[in-house]
């Protein structure tokens, strides 16, 4: 029927009505069931990824031999807690002097907006499944690619924002800087640690999982294709 | 015939052989170089690594307790108790100055941590005061002194204490200083050995809090009382205390109180003491439930012990109290069983004002041969007692059941008390034993006429007691509490939320100055590194209030306070709110400013009281300043 579509368009652009038509058929193609377990297995992993942090910085300095720890989650800012310290307090405490601004929830409203889309796409995964279509799977992949990389750049942002938005009363003066992504940096009498974190990983994971569930219903393309002939 | 001469000649060898042996196994270097270096190892901490022990020294007549480590010795902080102490600002903030009274010294003897079960827990050490007859809590959760209680009704020259029960049910007090009762009272000192009189005591401790209140008193003949132990075990419900001065003399104590060959040990049933205040067998004095021995039969006892005794401690097990008189040869053994006994079957040797005297034979089970001057009993785990020699300088170790003397070790010099970590407790733990020396001798640089004491750690974990280690304290260590570091677990910050001071403000925009008439209010922050307000604007003649956050939440960030002329100085940690308050009757411009190092901009962190002339002081003031110029230049010429 598809093909009988495609006849009736003229023969000039028909390698771009050939690719158009097999990338439809590619998208109209059902999802096998180990495509959907592996869907499943995704949107479950993410779920935790609300309570992880997403990120971790750790900032050692010789009075602080076991680091000041900052995590940041899909919803809010915690810093490492112990009867004899609260790490939120002390890291703000310490930025004061270069004059940085303080860390404080109110301020981020990714706090807001990332938990919402991490809903989002466990609703929206699940759609996936039930609909068994690749298209609404692809569809899951590509939007959550979008929001990984723009959560990354926003994250980035902050970082940039943080570094280069000094009080120029501030006592110390310091070098506009930002904390890498990945990696360490000194800063002041700190080497300050950022890395990713477990619910970040778990992003990844859900990433992967989709990447998966993709290919294990586009391969063998004869066995899914003569079943749908036959609907 | 051959064989008795061999027998002869090796006799007479064998003198030879006794001299020269042990001097010659003495010269090798070698062995000195290694045993020094094995006690070097011994109280070596690493940096960075921590003690094993709590000592919590009484810090005697600077009203303070001492804590250092073992096993390296190290002075580690002061905790202050009746004495200000400016160094945490102890004694110029509202709360503590109130519990200080107008006291601004305390003779602290003999610190007891509180008890479950007859073995520490590490909940509060409590500490007396032998000058002005009180009793301080200091809770080892923050290592403050919570609680000052006392002057104590009848109580006069609280020494025989602050010994506790097996399970902290009663502090005990005593007297020391005879005196008429109740306080207050005038009596010729011609009445001493009628009219004056002695009070034992147990002080309740509530469970929960720890807060002190009085519990019973007994009435007792005008004795010194000296020190005291709590019975355990089978003795559990008994007190001891030891007295001199039964000669109820006066005048000169030194050859009028040492007459008689014996003083005695009171053995107070203090189980029965507190049953006779429930039923009500008790009169009012001064406020304090008081028990006249001759109202109540069957409450103290008198056991003889040689004269002039000092101490009396009960073993681990709680079948003897060992009293030492501190002029004899020996320490005496007494059995508890055989008091009981004694007791029961009357064998009573006459009575001291009403009060039974047991027989001394009765009740006696061994003398020990400890040396000369004995003065205070430590056990270990291994059923071995030590006792001080303060006339000797020596420790005496022996065996308790045989009753030998196993080992001897001199100390320097002329030691007073001494400690076995859990020593006083139904499971010592042994491994050391601290020396409490009164005398240093200058076994250290010198630091001119005022000595400091010396403490000696010594090795007690083999057959040979072997001294490891030589330390300095500041005056003066009587007794001390020895508490493995790891039943302890203070914090380190006061948590927010565990401030529960209404006064107390967490963020520096909620700082205020209010005025009410002459009545100024400050809600104060401190914080690295700055305070707010940092500007406190008054009239002469303000009564003025500040209450100060210290908004850290991080270990070690304490600020002090302190306000120049206005003699105030407080620090507070982390998570703590203080008060003080001050008629700010001087004018001029002072600052305040942070006493406690804290950051970087310590420096920087300071503020400035304005104190504005009241109208005839206005002119008055802006002179003394230039006329106090004057005078000194006047004086300098």
């Amino acid at each position: 029927m598809l093909v009988a579509t495609a006849s009736a368009v003229p023969a000039e652009p028909a390698h771009l009505e050939s690719f158009l038509t097999k990338e439809t058929r590619f998208f109209e193609r059902p999802l096998r069931l180990s495509s959907r377990i592996a869907i499943l297995v995704a949107a479950v992993l993410l779920l935790p990824a609300f309570f992880f942090p997403l990120y971790t910085m750790t900032l050692y300095s010789n009075q602080f031999p076991d680091g000041l720890n900052l995590n940041i989650y899909a919803g809010t800012l915690r810093g490492g807690q112990s009867p004899n310290r609260d790490d939120l307090r002390e890291i703000n405490s310490l930025n004061h002097y270069i004059g940085m601004h303080p860390l404080q929830e109110a301020d981020f409203t990714e706090f807001q907006w990332i938990p919402l889309m991490l809903g989002f796409f466990i609703i929206f995964s699940l759609r996936s499944v039930v609909i068994g279509r690749m298209a609404s799977l692809v569809d899951v992949l590509v939007m959550f690619g979008w929001f990984g990389l723009f959560s990354l750049w926003h994250f980035y942002n902050r970082l940039y924002t943080y570094g280069h938005n000094l009080d120029p009363t501030a006592a110390v003066k310091v070098k506009p800087f930002t904390p890498p992504l990945f990696g360490s940096q000194q800063i002041a009498n700190f080497t300050v640690f950022n890395y990713p974190s477990t619910g970040t990983y778990l992003m990844l994971a859900f990433t992967v999982l989709l990447v998966i569930a993709i290919w294990l219903s586009a391969r063998s393309k004869k066995e899914s294709v003569k079943p749908q002939g036959s609907v | 015939m051959k064989r008795i001469l061999q027998t002869a000649l090796l006799l007479g060898v064998l003198p030879v052989l006794l001299v020269f042996v042990p001097s010659c196994a003495r010269r090798p270097k070698v062995q000195q170089r290694g045993d020094i270096e094995q006690s070097a190892s011994a109280t070596y901490v690493a940096p960075g690594d921590l003690d094993q022990y709590y000592i919590f020294y009484s810090g005697g007549q600077s009203g303070n307790v001492y804590i250092s480590g073992i096993p390296s010795m190290r002075h580690i902080a002061t905790i202050p108790v009746f004495t200000p102490y400016p160094g945490t600002g102890y004694g110029f903030d509202k709360e503590t100055k109130a519990m200080l009274g107008n006291y601004t010294w305390g003779d602290v003897h003999h610190p007891a941590m509180s008890e479950t079960n007859g073995d520490y827990d590490g909940r509060w050490l409590f500490v007396n005061d032998n000058a002005n007859d009180r009793v301080a809590r200091i809770d080892l959760r923050d290592f403050k002194t919570k609680e000052i209680f006392g002057p104590i009704p009848n109580i006069s020259g609280n020494h025989g204490s602050s010994f506790v029960t097996p399970n902290t049910e009663y502090v005990l007090a005593a007297s020391r200083f005879s005196i008429p009762l109740p306080k207050g009272t005038y009596a010729p000192i011609e009445q001493y050995a009628t009219t004056y009189h002695g009070v034992l005591s147990g002080l309740s401790v509530d469970p929960q809090t720890g807060h002190l209140s009085l519990g019973w008193q007994v009435l007792v003949p005008p004795f010194d009382f000296d020190l005291g132990s709590v019975g355990k075990g089978p003795s559990n419900g008994w007190a001891f205390w030891t007295s001199y001065n039964t000669e109820r003399a006066t005048g000169k104590l030194e050859v009028t109180s040492t007459q008689k060959d014996r003083d005695y040990i009171a053995a107070v049933n203090w189980k029965a003491a507190e049953a006779a205040v429930k039923s009500g067998k008790f009169k009012i004095l001064d406020g304090a439930k008081i028990i006249d021995p001759r109202d109540v039969p069957g409450i103290v006892y008198l056991v003889p012990c040689s004269k002039s005794p000092h101490g009396v401690d009960v073993t681990p097990d709680g079948k003897y109290f060992v009293g030492s008189g501190k002029l004899m040869g020996v320490t005496t053994v007494f059995n508890f069983d055989k008091l009981q006994k004694a007791i029961q079957d009357k064998n009573f040797t006459g009575n001291e004002d009403g009060i039974p005297v047991v027989n001394y034979d009765a009740v006696k089970e061994a003398e020990v041969n400890v040396g000369l001057g004995p003065l205070h009993t430590q056990f270990d785990d291994q059923g071995y007692a030590y006792t001080s020699l303060f006339v000797e300088s020596a420790i005496a170790k022996w065996k308790l059941g045989t009753w030998e003397v196993v080992d001897k070790i001199p100390v320097s010099y002329n030691i007073g008390h001494l400690a076995v970590p859990g020593g006083d407790t139904v499971h010592p733990e042994g491994k050391y034993v601290l020396a409490l020396n009164k005398l240093s001798h200058g076994r250290h640089i010198s630091v001119g006429p005022s000595q400091p004491e010396s403490s000696q750690l010594i090795d007690i974990t083999g057959d040979k007691m072997k001294l490891l280690y030589d330390a300095f304290t500041e005056p003066e260590p009587h007794y001390a509490q020895i508490i493995r570091a790891d039943r302890l677990k203070p914090i380190e910050v006061y948590a927010q939320s565990e401030n529960k001071n209404p006064n107390a403000i967490w963020d520096v925009k909620n700082a205020k100055i209010e005025r009410n008439g002459t009545n100024v209010v400050v809600h104060m922050t401190a914080v690295r590194s700055n305070f707010e307000p940092n500007k406190v604007e008054v009239n002469q003649g303000d009564h003025v209030t500040i209450y100060l956050t210290n908004i850290e939440q991080t270990v070690d960030e304490l600020h002090g306070f302190g306000l120049q002329e206005y003699n105030l100085q407080i620090v507070v940690d982390p998570g703590e709110t203080k008060t003080i308050e001050f008629v700010a009757n001087k004018p001029g411009v002072f600052a305040y400013y942070c006493t406690n190092f804290c950051s970087a901009l310590h420096q920087e962190m300071q503020g400035y009281l304005l104190v504005k002339p009241n109208g005839t002081a206005s002119a008055h003031a802006a002179k003394p300043r230039q006329s106090h110029t004057q005078v000194a230049k006047l004086g300098s010429r």
